[in-house]
């Protein structure tokens, strides 16, 4: 093959990878649309875009109310948290060198679980607004967790090794804090804990929404700075470190920015499970491995899984809404058989 | 221009610790470029380890200094011993990574182009668009190897760059590494099992042996019936091509 025909053939990739971003960000869209038209009450799609483009302040008080005050709030919240947890989980696969992690891997969700219900049973005598104290505590108790991470890495090393030990350590510290909060609880506060943790869409407001973009603004930038060092990573640590990248600096800032993505993300809406996990194989399929096209897509992904499940939990309990996180769970489980089988049966070949 | 008298490759009593094990010790030697030198000796010698050390990877005491100075990531290349790659990135994407300090979120049409001449002067164009974690273990290697030379490196440091290739591949790679020694008067240094090709390739040898230097100079002055005796314990006999090249033969080991 000659260097230009090498050179066409690059540039049609890149061009191909540019027109499948364009058509997630169409299909996200497309998604978002029939979630804000989905819902206990009925609403035709033409009418739900009618009542989005008169605004808040529109006419019809109902539509408004229900539309901005609503759904809207929620389709975002969707986009967002899919987002980062599409982000998250792809990232952690790649410090982590491991294709079945996910933001939850190092324990950030129970530990999140773990500050909400410690909120939920001892925050009522705290001068906080109510609405903000669970996912205030449970974004604190994620960092914490992070932090505690961060420091068996600093300690005894950032390999993969050392970070997933820590994490499991971490992960079983705070399941059984949870669970002896859920042992204490009197039986109504229980049931707030566990409704907390089933992850909703409907928690979210608008002070919520700003706060998770907010932090997505403030990551982003840093990992997309690092996109290079990132794709070089997935050579394995050896080759990375033989081409020059600070190996350990780059895991322990990816790191961070992950349990910010996550803290963020379970703090406002609970566990939402499978969608960092199953978000970032799809990317990569579709994709490859070079972070400048399979970060913004994992992003996508994530975003239209999560919405894509919401507007099935609409659908499937007519009237009511399902959980989301219940719903990204059953749709999860079989995903992630399939891709353990297909690795298992990769290895064996 | 470097000052002749610094230029190469100079170490003075690099010591490496794995634990609280010295790994090597004390090691010296100065090594010019323009040529290949060849690290040999018996496993567990501390080839690899010294050539980690000296690529900045791992932590090490003493002096290393190239040109008379301490080298700076943008001019140092280093292969470590080959291990398989499960990315799913192409050859041309991995090629590309060796010129990690260049590129942006475009890739420049003069690094893809560098990118392609490494893949075909290794032999290797035909796989460009071929996905790494797809290849054979050779393969990868040329790729590896091909992702190091298009960094133009002043010091280029292998791990047992041909372990995984074809005896053709294995010359036709040697020869390629010899002329962009010769042509870009660039440090090179490998480790090599192979006493024959080291032989044949490397203008001189360094013998290592339980992480110290046995002996540095020539192939002929290095690879000697008694040395190979004292370095490897095997009674070996060394032979001479048609063309003059020596052929380490090894007869039994030593008693």
């Amino acid at each position: 093959m000659t260097t230009a025909a090498l050179l066409g053939g690059y540039r049609r990739d890149e061009r191909r990878r540019a027109i499948l971003l364009a058509a997630a960000c169409l299909l996200l869209a497309g998604i978002c649309a029939v979630d804000l038209a989905t819902g206990p009450s009925a609403m035709p799609l033409a009418e739900a875009l009618r009542a989005l483009a008169a605004g808040p302040e529109g006419a019809d008080r109902t539509l408004a109310a229900i539309l901005w005050q609503i759904r809207l709030p929620t389709t975002l919240m969707g986009v967002l948290v899919g987002a980062s947890l599409g982000v998250a989980g792809l990232q952690m696969q790649t410090i982590l060198d491991n294709p079945l992690a996910s933001p939850f891997t190092l324990g950030f969700s129970a530990a999140a679980g773990f500050g909400a219900a410690l909120a939920i049973m001892f925050g009522a005598a705290l001068p906080v607004a109510g609405w903000l104290l669970a996912p205030a505590a449970a974004f604190v108790t994620t960092l914490a967790a992070a932090g505690l991470v961060y420091i068996v890495a600093r300690l005894r090393g950032s390999g993969p090794e050392v970070l997933v030990l820590g994490g499991i350590a971490v992960l079983f510290l705070f399941q059984a804090l949870q669970l002896l909060l859920q042992y204490m609880a009197s039986p109504e506060v229980l049931q707030q804990i566990v409704f907390w943790l089933f992850g909703s869409l409907l928690k979210a407001n608008w002070t919520s929404i700003a706060v998770l973009a907010a932090i997505m603004a403030a990551v982003l930038p840093v990992l997309a700075r690092d996109v290079w060092q990132l794709t070089a990573l997935r050579l394995g640590e050896a080759h990375a470190r033989s081409l020059g990248v600070a190996v350990t600096g780059l895991r322990r800032r990816v790191l961070l920015c992950v349990a910010l993505l996550t803290a963020g993300a379970v703090a406002f809406v609970g566990t939402i499970g499978f969608v960092g996990l199953a978000a970032p194989h799809a990317a990569r399929a579709l994709a490859g491995e070079d972070q400048r096209v399979l970060m913004p897509l994992a992003a996508l992904v994530g975003a239209i899984m999560l919405v894509g499940a919401s507007v099935l939990a609409k659908t499937l309990s007519p009237g009511a809404v399902l959980p989301v996180g219940i719903v990204t769970a059953i749709i999860g489980v079989p995903m992630l058989f399939a891709l353990v089988l297909r690795r298992g049966a990769g290895e064996r070949s | 221009m470097s000052d002749p008298e610094h230029s190469g490759l100079v170490l003075r009593g690099v010591t490496v610790a794995r634990g609280r094990r010295n790994v090597v010790t004390g090691m010296s030697a100065a090594l010019v470029g323009g040529s290949i030198t060849a690290l040999i000796g018996p496993n567990g010698a501390g080839k690899s380890t010294l050539l980690g050390a000296v690529a900045g990877v791992l932590p090490c005491s003493g002096t290393i200094l190239l040109d008379g100075r301490p080298s700076h990531p943008g001019e140092v290349a280093y292969m470590p011993q080959s291990t398989a790659v499960r990315a799913s990135l192409t050859a041309l994407e991995v090629v590309l990574l060796g010129r990690l300090d260049r590129l942006g979120w475009r890739v420049a049409a003069e690094d893809l182009s560098q990118a392609a001449g490494a893949l075909d002067a290794l032999g290797v164009g035909g796989l460009a668009r071929v996905r790494i974690d797809t290849l054979s273990g050779g393969q990868q290697q040329l790729v590896l190897l091909a992702q190091r030379l298009v960094r133009r490196p002043r010091l280029l440091l292998l791990d047992e760059p041909t372990s995984a290739l074809d005896l053709g591949r294995q010359m036709r790679v040697l020869d390629r590494l010899s002329d962009y020694a010769r042509q870009s008067g660039a440090v090179v240094v490998m480790a090599l099992h192979d006493l024959s090709l080291a032989a044949r390739y490397a203008s001189s040898l360094l013998l290592m042996k339980d992480g110290a230097l046995v002996v540095a100079g020539s192939p002929d002055a290095v690879l000697t019936p008694a040395g190979i005796r004292r370095a490897y314990g095997v009674e070996a006999e060394i032979l001479r091509t048609s063309h003059g090249h020596p052929v380490i033969a090894p007869l039994a080991p030593a008693s």
